[in-house]
């Protein structure tokens, strides 16, 4: 990790991070919930944690919104240190998961709480809540209370509430996790939109692959406590470190290989699971002799029913099974060395006429440019 | 919804009927014009009119309803603190102790609270010069002290079901702890407050062991009074105040449950 | 005012700290010092007044520590109380009795109680606050007063025996009041709501579905009782018969109302050495003993309970 001056005064520059999480773990007795996490997120960024359940991203979410203190390290927002500073007193906002909406309080009265708490003056309250219910298309339903509502109604008055305060930084737990996956798709544009809108920086908790990917500017993929990786949804697809962000991250083939050749512009694997070679148009920084792992994604792999030209990146096989998705189709290839590999293809024509059946005898071919060498 | 035999139906409204027979034979006595009970002596109000021209009964219900409203209060503010120190408060030095001290006046024996609590007021009064012999003020401590057990354990149930969210969620727009009480806490709390306040409330009016220890001369609880009157037998006031005691509480409980039920089907509807 | 000018008007984080500290103490110690001083410190006064000798003075009992003169300090403790509690047959038989009936009443509640819970269960929600009322309304009464109703039924000329003799069944009244059957009759009927309170709240959270399941694999009726349901409402057997057993044990009303003079409960021989006899070492010598052999295993078995619930 790079060092870094401290003590920045507030306001910062367009260099100085927004948000910074300097080294901070958090210890829950024996266990280590968070584990030296470093990160910085800049002003009016979307960024995502992803994780599984356990990993440790709710607590980072918990220690940026004060409802827990790190055992060490500090957090930074806006230049300001939060330590000791309890979550009442933070420029910061949560969305929470189950919406956490006061069930004894009308829509309104929800959106309002927070302004009442700042000492705002009335009319103004009245103002401001009412534009931010036009923002979260809520302003019609104000005076319901939480029961009367649906959940995707739920999740906007809880995004009004958060927001209306104008935090420095929204964070928002598992936002969509609660809503069906129809909704879920509109409410993520309706997200963003309201996101550019007002310029807030936010941090999104998910599990959730797909919203992560949809939503997020950059991404952080945090593992046992641990960030594992952070970059744009195209770097931790195209991109993984290793074969936990390449599992986690869509669909993949993973594979062991022995490096036979190793040169600036490419290298040569030999794997006995495909029994064929594969060629990969990079160097690999490695000693020739050592196994390593490389990521295949399945929609980079082509199924043909002629035996290519040339030895290597192809590897034959027969078609066990297949599901048809609409779009595109899954195939399930067991190859002649055993293995089982899955290879999607788009469904381009709508006859059945020239497609796949189970029982063919295929070949899988893929280019060089397409598969990833993993050290780890 | 678990589906059931006729055998159980059967033992239900049996064991229900063993319930209710004897409240329902009191009733009908109290309008029995006959002291014996094996005798109907015609239709009468005559026990009410003799219930209500007895000073003695009359006093002591209201001493009784006064140390029940004061008893029930302080234990519901007690029980409260109480409940909520355990359910939100994380780890604390004595956690566990304080734990078993709110459960244990649920499977203490009343002889020996009531003994125990006699023994602490002499002392103190031995000690400190206080309190001044027995009277409303050591019953109402005393039943606060029993009746707190129950109130923290019904808002601790309470406050389980509703977890923290709430609560961080109003810190998090930022209302100060105490604040975040006022604010959301004591809302969500407020029909556990009022079932623990007339529970509390019940327990007390109807104390008669903890009361005949700490109790002094001229402080006499409805309880006391009745004790004294049916060890000797029955007594047909007796029948008339407990008529219309069974008669209040029923109607409270009736409409209570009823509306519940109303409420219930409404949810269960939408 | 922006966010960043509040924040340095605002006190130190130590400072804050501190406050924040003295406010939550302050809230935890109100209950505690409470529960200290007329809870756990009473017993200690009862441990003390047990190791003394009874007295004809008020309070009446001797004093363990003494000034002789002005400067010799006598303490005298004596244990004879607790000799006499081993000794004479009485306290030992009125314990073992005590313990005899509870344990009996608990398992008729548990017999009476267990079938009107599973009714309520089996009614539909909206109607289960009906049902649920109607088993608690005896409870929101007074339990002396229900206690009272049953001598009217029980007496010689009461309406049980009238009932009985009209009918031809009897020549002449029975003996009821005053016997241990009206003893157990008393403490089985004040203590049924406590048992089918826990077990209805067992029994609600059954899911319905594993009944079927069973019929579905081949159970009847009864054998899916015994093998599904009573398993899984076992801790609300486990709370209805500690509510019901322990207080019971304890109990004085029901035995001085209904009992016989020779009905011998624990509670009630405390009674009569603290009231009739104004033997308040003696008293408290038994309450002591009772609070050994009965209320510490009952807080020991819920402790861990606790402690086992709390890991899981």
């Amino acid at each position: 990790m790079e060092h870094r001056s401290a003590g920045a005064g507030p306001g910062g520059s367009a260099a100085e991070p927004f948000v910074r999480i300097e080294v901070i773990t958090k210890r829950f007795g024996a266990t280590v919930a968070v584990n030296r996490i470093d990160l910085d997120i800049q002003r009016s960024e979307l960024f995502c944690l992803l994780g599984g359940s356990g990993s440790g991203k709710s607590t980072l979410l918990r220690m940026l919104a004060g409802f827990e203190q790190p055992s060490e390290g500090r957090i930074l927002i806006d230049g300001q240190d939060m330590t000791g500073v309890p979550a009442y007193e933070r420029p910061v906002n949560m969305m929470f998961q189950s919406y956490a909406l006061f069930p004894h309080m009308s829509v309104s009265d929800n959106v309002a709480y927070g302004l009442r708490r700042g000492g705002v003056a009335r009319a103004e309250i009245r103002k401001r809540v009412a534009d931010m219910l036009d923002i979260v298309k809520m302003g019609d339903y104000a005076q319901r209370k939480p029961h009367q509502l649906s959940g995707g109604q739920r999740q906007r008055v809880a995004l009004a509430r958060a927001l209306v305060k104008q935090p420095k930084l929204l964070l928002l737990d598992e936002p969509l996790g609660a809503l069906d996956k129809k909704l879920r798709e509109e409410t993520q544009f309706e997200l963003m939109k309201i996101q550019s809108q007002l310029g807030t920086t936010f941090i999104v908790v998910t599990h959730d692959q797909d919203e992560a990917m949809t939503l997020a500017s950059r991404m952080g993929v945090m593992q046992d406590g641990r960030l594992v990786q952070v970059g744009g949804p195209r770097d931790l697809y195209e991109f993984p470190v290793n074969r936990f962000v390449a599992r986690f991250i869509g669909a993949v083939n993973l594979f062991e290989a022995v490096l036979i050749e190793d040169e600036p512009g490419h290298a040569r694997l030999r794997c006995a699971e495909t029994g064929g070679v594969f060629h990969v148009s990079h160097g690999v920084s490695g000693t020739l002799g050592q196994t390593m792992h490389l990521a295949l994604r399945p929609e980079k792999i082509n199924l043909i029913r002629d035996k290519p030209d040339g030895e290597e990146n192809v590897a034959p096989g027969v078609i066990d099974e297949i599901a048809y998705l609409g779009n595109l189709s899954v195939y399930q290839v067991r190859l002649d060395t055993g293995r089982l590999i899955h290879v999607t293809l788009p469904n381009l024509d709508r006859h059945e006429g020239e497609a796949f059946e189970a029982g063919n005898r295929v070949f899988c071919s893929w280019g060089p440019a397409s598969a990833v060498v993993l050290p780890a | 919804m678990l589906r059931t035999g006729r055998f159980v139906t059967f033992m239900a409204l049996a064991g229900l009927m063993y319930l209710y027979i004897p409240i329902f034979i009191m009733m009908v006595l109290s309008f029995n014009g006959s002291r014996l009970v094996s005798v109907w002596g015609g239709f009468s109000f005559k026990w009410y009119g003799e219930l209500f021209s007895n000073d003695q009964l009359l006093n002591a219900a209201w001493l009784s309803i006064r140390v029940a409203g004061f008893s029930a209060t302080l234990a519901v503010i007690l029980g409260t603190l109480a409940g909520y120190v355990l359910t939100r408060f994380g780890p604390f030095r004595g956690r566990v102790l304080m734990a078993g001290m709110v459960a244990a006046p649920l499977v203490m024996p009343e002889v020996i609270t009531g003994l125990s609590l006699l023994l602490l007021f002499v002392a103190m009064e031995d000690f400190i010069g206080w309190p001044q012999g027995r009277s409303i003020t050591t019953i109402v401590i005393s039943h606060a002290t029993f009746c707190m057990a129950y109130v923290a354990i019904v808002v601790q149930s309470r406050l389980a079901q509703m977890d923290g969210v709430l609560e961080e969620a109003a810190q998090d727009l930022g209302a100060r702890p105490w604040r975040a009480f006022i604010d959301v806490t004591l809302p969500m709390l407020a029909p556990a407050l009022i079932s623990g306040w007339l529970l509390a409330f019940t327990l007390s009016f109807d104390d008669l062991v903890i009361s005949s220890f700490v109790s002094g001369p001229g402080s006499s609880t409805l309880p006391m009074v009745i004790f004294s009157k049916v060890r000797l037998g029955v007594s047909p006031d007796v029948n008339a105040l407990a008529t219309i005691l069974i008669g209040f509480v029923g109607t409270c409980v009736f409409i209570y449950s009823w509306r519940a039920g109303r409420r219930m089907r409404m949810c269960e509807d939408a | 005012m922006s966010a960043q000018q509040r924040l340095n008007a605002s006190p130190s984080p130590a400072r804050r700290r501190k406050s924040w500290r003295l406010g939550r103490n302050s809230v935890i110690a109100l209950p505690y010092g409470w529960l200290l001083l007329f809870f756990i410190l009473p017993f200690a006064f009862v441990l003390k007044i047990s190791l003394a000798e009874a007295d004809m003075a008020i309070p009446p009992y001797t004093a363990l520590v003494e000034w002789l003169d002005e400067t010799t300090l006598t303490i005298q403790l004596t244990f004879s109380k607790y000799q006499l509690l081993l000794e004479d047959g009485l306290y030992l038989s009125a314990y073992l009795n005590s313990l005899k009936i509870a344990a009996i009443s608990t398992i008729f509640c548990l017999l009476i109680g267990f079938p009107i819970a599973l009714f309520i269960v089996s009614r539909p929600a909206h109607a289960r606050f009906f049902w649920l009322a109607m088993v608690m309304l005896p409870f929101w009464t007074s339990m002396l007063l229900r206690v009272y109703a049953w001598i009217g039924i029980l007496q010689s000329n009461g309406l049980l025996n009238t009932f009985l003799m009209n009918a031809g069944i009897i020549n002449q009244p029975l003996v009821l009041l005053h016997t241990d059957l009206a003893v157990y009759l008393g403490i089985v009927y004040s203590y049924l709501p406590f048992m089918v309170l826990p077990l209805y709240a067992a029994l609600e959270k059954l899911d319905p579905a594993l009944l079927e399941a069973s019929a579905d694999l081949g159970a009847r009726p009864a054998v899916s009782f015994f093998t599904v349901t009573l398993p899984l409402a076992v801790p609300g057997i486990i709370a209805g018969c500690l509510l019901v057993f322990v207080p019971a044990v304890g109990e004085f009303v029901i035995p001085a109302l209904l009992g016989a003079p020779d009905t011998l409960m624990i509670g009630r021989v405390l009674w009569d050495e603290f009231f009739a006899n104004r033997d308040w070492p003696m008293a408290s010598a038994v309450a002591i003993v009772m609070l050994i052999v009965l209320v510490a295993p009952v807080m020991l078995v819920r402790a861990r309970e606790t402690a086992t619930r709390d890991e899981a």
